[in-house]
Formats: C-alpha cells, sequence, structure tokens
C-alpha cells in the first residue's frame, strides 16, 4: 500500500504535466471545488493522521486549536528542516516528487484558510528548494496557486524559504523564528503557534509527509485511511534506512508490519549485509532509545515487534523506544556502541542553542566525558556521570532537543553498559582501530 | 574585499533580493535575510563585516541583527574560505558506512586539517553535522552538490576533477 510513493519512480514525475496524468492535483480540485474548509479537517481528523515529523500529535486536532480572529492573517508552514540523524524521508520524497508536497499544501492551506504559506527547507537542501520553486511556477502557471485558485475565488502564494543550517530551527517555534530572520531559539510556551505562531498571528507548522498525505486523505476520505495501520497507528510511514542492510533507503510501509519482517524482507531492508548480525537499531532517529537485536525484535513479553507508534515504545524506555521520525538506523556487530553514542553527543552539543543552561552545559559535558571513554581516559565513575548528566537535562529545558540528547546517552549505557566498562577497563585494546566489544553470548557475535 | 563601496550585488541579484523581500508582509521584510546571506556567500564565498553591513543596508535593519544570525547558522563562513568547500559529516550514519576513514583520507590527501585550507587556495575542509542523506552515506556537500556513497576512490576522483 503506496499512497506517498507510490508515482515516485516514473519518469518526469517532477513536472507537473507527468503528475497530473498519474492523478496528481485531484484532490485540490476536489476540495476547493467540492468541499468547505471545514469538512477537509474533518476528514484528516478521521483519517487519524499523526505528525511525521517525529512527535506523532494527531494532525487534525492540531489544525482544531487554529484561533481564527476576524481579519487577522493565518499561517501554515511546513517544516522541511529535516535534520535528525538518520532520517532523510522529506529529502527523498521533495527531490523525487515535488508536487506531491506542493498539492498538500494547497488542500492544507485551504483547510485552514491560509492565503500565505512557506515551506521551510534546510539550507543545505539548496538543490532541492531550486526543484520545488521550479514545480511551484509550474503550479501557477496552471493555475493551481496564485489568485483565484480553479476560479473559485481562494487565493493562495507559496514561497520556499531556506534555512541556515541548524538542527534546532526543526522544532517548530525555533522554525518561526528563524522563519522572521532571527536566530533559532526556541520560544517559551504558551502562547502555542496556533494562536500567536508567524508573526504573532496564528500558524499551523506540519512536516513535509504530514502535508503530503492530506492529499490522499482528500481523494478517498478519513475513513479509508484510517483502515490502513493497526488501531492509532493509521495509515503509511516514510522509513529512512542507514547503517548496515543490505539495501539502505526510503521505504514507505503500511504501519503494522513486523519489525523483523522490516528489517529482513527483500521488500525492505532486504536483512543485513552479508557475513554480519544484527547487534542493535536507532528506530526513529537519533535522539529515541538505541535497542539490542532482541529487544528491537521481540517485546519483553516475547510479542514480535511492530512498526508502529505503540508497539516500537512498548516496555516505555527500560525496554522499549519511539518511531520517531521513522529514522532506521541499523548496526552490526562491527559497532561500537560507544563511539556511535559519541557522535550523537557531539552532535547535540554542537546543536543546541544555547538558550537553557541544562542543555548548553549538559551536552557539552555528555560529548566531554564520551569523548574521554571512547578514547581511552575514561574512569569507571564516568558511566554514572553520564546518567547523573542526562537525568539532570531531561524535562528542564523549554524545547524537546534537551531530552533529545539525554535520550540516548541514558539508552547507550542502559543496554550497552558491558561496553562502556570495557573501555574504561581495557583502554589499550578499546583505542586500537577497529576495535568494538564482543559481549559473550550474544546473538550478534560471530 | 576592504572597501564598503565595492560591496554591491549585480544588478540581477539585486533584482531577485527585492523579489525576495516581496514574498513577507509589509514591514517584515527581515524575513529575507537568510535568503539574502545564502545570495550573498554565493557571490563573496564568506560573510565579511561589510558583506552583512551591506546586507543590513538593504534590508533596513540594524547590521547588529545581521551578525547575530550570521553567527549562529553554521552554513555561513565569517573567515575567507578556499573556492572550493568540502562539508563533511561526520554524524553517527555516515560514520557506520566508514565515513571517518574515507575522511582521514580527505584531509591527507589535501594536506590540511579539519577548517584548515589547502595550500593552493582550492579547498576547505568543514565538518558538518547530518545532511540528511543518511542511506547514502558517506557523504559530503559542495555548495549546493551533494556527493554520496563516498569511497577513497571516489574522494581522488572528485579532488581531481576539481582540481583541473
Amino acid at each position: 500500500m503506496k499512497i506517498l510513493t507510490q508515482h515516485i519512480d516514473v519518469p518526469g514525475i517532477e513536472t507537473i504535466d507527468v503528475y497530473r496524468k498519474h492523478g496528481g492535483y485531484s484532490a485540490v480540485e476536489k476540495a476547493i471545488k467540492t468541499m468547505a474548509p471545514d469538512e477537509v479537517t474533518e476528514e484528516v481528523k478521521k483519517s487519524g493522521l499523526r505528525g511525521r515529523g517525529g512527535a506523532g500529535f494527531p494532525v487534525g486536532m492540531k489544525w482544531s486549536f487554529l484561533a481564527k480572529p476576524e481579519g487577522v492573517p493565518r499561517y501554515l508552514v511546513c517544516n522541511a528542516d529535516e535534520s535528525e540523524p538518520g532520517t532523510f524521508k522529506d529529502h527523498y520524497l521533495m527531490m523525487k516528487s515535488p508536487h506531491t508536497l506542493i498539492e498538500g499544501m494547497i488542500v492544507s492551506s485551504y483547510a485552514l484558510g491560509a492565503n500565505t504559506s512557506y515551506i521551510y527547507v534546510r539550507g543545505e537542501l539548496m538543490y532541492v528548494i531550486n526543484i520545488l520553486e521550479k514545480a511551484i511556477q509550474e503550479a501557477y502557471d496552471k493555475g493551481l496557486l496564485g489568485k483565484n485558485i480553479l476560479g473559485s475565488g481562494y487565493d493562495l502564494d507559496l514561497f520556499v524559504q531556506p534555512g541556515g543550517g541548524a538542527y534546532i530551527c526543526g522544532e517548530e517555534t525555533a522554525l518561526l523564528e528563524s522563519l522572521e530572520g532571527k536566530r533559532g531559539n526556541p520560544r517559551n510556551k504558551p502562547p502555542f503557534p496556533a494562536v500567536k505562531g508567524l508573526y504573532q498571528c496564528p500558524t499551523v507548522v506540519n512536516n513535509v509527509e504530514s502535508i503530503a498525505a492530506t492529499s490522499w486523505i482528500v481523494n478517498n476520505g478519513g475513513e479509508e485511511y484510517a483502515k490502513i495501520g493497526v488501531g492509532r497507528s493509521a495509515g503509511t510511514k516514510l522509513i529512512s534506512v542507514s547503517g548496515h542492510v543490505r539495501k539502505p533507503g526510503v521505504y514507505e510501509i503500511p504501519l503494522g508490519i513486523t519489525v523483523e519482517d522490516f528489517i529482513y524482507s527483500d521488500e525492505w531492508c532486504g536483512g543485513i549485509r552479508d557475513g554480519h548480525k544484527l547487534k542493535a537499531v536507532v528506530a526513529g532517529g537519533s535522539s529515541v532509545p538505541i535497542l539490542p537485536a532482541e529487544l528491537i525484535l521481540k517485546t519483553t513479553n516475547g510479542e514480535n515487534r511492530l512498526m508502529t507508534y505503540e508497539s516500537l515504545s512498548d516496555g516505555g524506555f527500560a525496554t522499549g523506544t519511539m518511531l520517531g521520525s521513522g529514522g532506521f538506523i541499523v548496526m552490526d556487530e562491527t559497532t561500537c556502541i560507544v563511539h556511535n553514542t559519541l557522535t550523537f553527543a557531539r552532535f547535540y552539543h554542537h546543536e543546541s542553542c544555547g538558550q537553557c543552561s541544562p542543555c548548553r552545559e549538559g551536552t557539552g559535558w555528555m560529548d566531554k566525558v564520551i569523548h574521554r571513554i571512547e578514547h581511552g581516559k575514561g574512569r569507571m565513575e564516568d558511566i554514572d556521570l553520564l546518567v547523573d548528566v542526562a537525568k539532570k537535562i531531561e524535562g528542564n529545558t523549554i524545547c524537546p532537543l534537551g531530552d533529545a540528547a539525554a535520550w540516548p546517552v541514558a539508552a547507550a549505557i542502559r543496554h550497552f553498559r558491558d561496553e562502556f566498562e570495557w573501555h574504561v577497563k581495557h583502554p589499550e585494546e578499546a583505542t586500537k582501530p577497529g576495535a568494538v566489544f564482543m559481549r559473550e553470548g550474544a546473538s550478534w557475535t560471530l | 574585499m576592504t572597501n564598503t563601496q565595492t560591496v554591491q550585488f549585480p544588478a540581477d541579484t539585486l533584482e531577485r533580493v527585492h523579489k525576495i523581500i516581496k514574498r513577507y508582509p509589509e514591514g517584515k521584510q527581515k524575513s529575507a535575510l537568510l535568503p539574502i546571506l545564502h545570495l550573498a556567500q554565493a557571490e563573496w564565498r564568506w560573510l565579511s563585516s561589510e558583506v552583512m553591513d551591506y546586507v543590513a543596508g538593504l534590508l533596513n535593519i540594524k547590521p547588529i541583527e545581521v551578525y547575530e544570525v550570521a553567527t549562529f547558522y553554521t552554513m555561513f563562513h565569517l573567515e575567507p574560505v578556499g573556492e572550493h568547500v568540502i562539508e563533511y559529516c561526520r554524524t553517527g550514519p555516515c560514520c557506520l558506512m566508514g565515513g571517518g576513514e574515507v575522511y582521514d583520507h580527505l584531509k591527507k590527501k589535501l594536506g590540511v586539517d579539519t577548517g584548515g585550507t589547502s595550500a593552493d587556495g582550492k579547498f576547505t575542509v568543514k565538518e558538518v553535522e547530518c545532511l540528511a542523506a543518511c542511506g547514502w552515506g558517506p557523504v559530503f556537500q559542495i555548495r549546493e552538490k551533494y556527493y554520496m556513497n563516498l569511497t577513497t576512490e571516489k574522494v581522488d576522483a572528485i579532488i581531481e576533477d576539481l582540481s583541473k
């Protein structure tokens, strides 16, 4: 079942003519000509679509919070600042099929009563920005954007905004600050963007994938969308796969397949690269807890773990993780967990905006302490020190970057403490190039 | 550049600047800052204080408003750089695919350390965080172009090609 990527490999799908030949922009016609804006919102609510950027908040509910004071403009802003390590699905979708996003932007803007909308794309993806701008111009030329769209009286202008290289701008209020031409410091909430967002006007910020899915929902109805998937994990999800699998890349899966199928079936990742074994997975982007092979495949009740919000988080952080952004990073037995955790700690240290002390200082200390352990200078008490620092960051910051930085460190120690201890006890061995700790009797030990 | 008077976008870029400013509501022209800083960097390779002052003038904002933004976002170069800036991803997924070894090879080949510029002024090497291309790693970027699935051989070929 494919919704977003059904035609993604059709030659020329990036052009409006080919896109329309494959049914493109029918959702715009249907919504604008036959539905009231609130009816579109109602279908999105019924669909059970949840925010695909990582938080998983119901999209229809987020839309229904939008304040609608008389005479005040409302904005839709698409969050295409995709920067969570392991995640590259939005990059893939926009690069291959820009009109899929643009169609969703028109439908969603219409539902929200926005007459100006922005797509905020991370600045590194300037080539994707060029692709989007070309596609937007095509949509203007065909009367799908601009004044009086399809003769309906509805006006919409759509612009692309480049970021400047800052992970924090993926946080929606930091993104709005950035779009206003400022540093990307997250805002205190409330007020939420639905009340005071861009230029202090009511604003909805949604991820690329969430917005793109609204076209299918308009065409087929929210109830049809809700039939795909399992329970509160409705619909399809783009999963970005990196690491040690045979076929890394972006896959659109119906939510609810088993993790085991996803990793080993030829339809998806095709299994672990030849001659190697699965050691661990980070299932939802760098910020979610890493799980060792046995816990990512099965819950502690012995049930098959599914690719759903609920199943992946089964067991809480003690034995579970999160679906997050769908950044699925697979590691085989050659992976040093300490080194991998160091790259994540370094990332969050680098990306902390510096506004809140626990995050600004804590990410720096975690980076330094793991660096010390990785380079053979660690002390046994450093391991608990890391856990302590992580705990003091978590929940104590304006935005979720602090949590995102704390979780991977805490989880790596929770599940791979022996590996950290080995680095401390055997610094000479651990610092040899390519040296990796092998846990006795582990499923990944060759 | 050392002289403010030499800082001036060419006419066609200036036209783009005015078009960009129109994307935002009246009085919200500061929103155009990031897009225009990208144009400025494309024009002058790096953002000197003269360039930033010029951009402030174009947007009718204070120079400090430009400095505080330019120093926050890591894509902007605040010191002179080589002709080609290689922005190398050092984050986890690329490392899993051998990114570290390829990076060492690149630095050795150019005779530079991180942040350095090759003796001929052609290449500056910078480390960056995740470029959202993890399934195609190791990855680096030079201006708008992504170079993916890098190997030491591919790096050699890219450097040779750009050295011509």
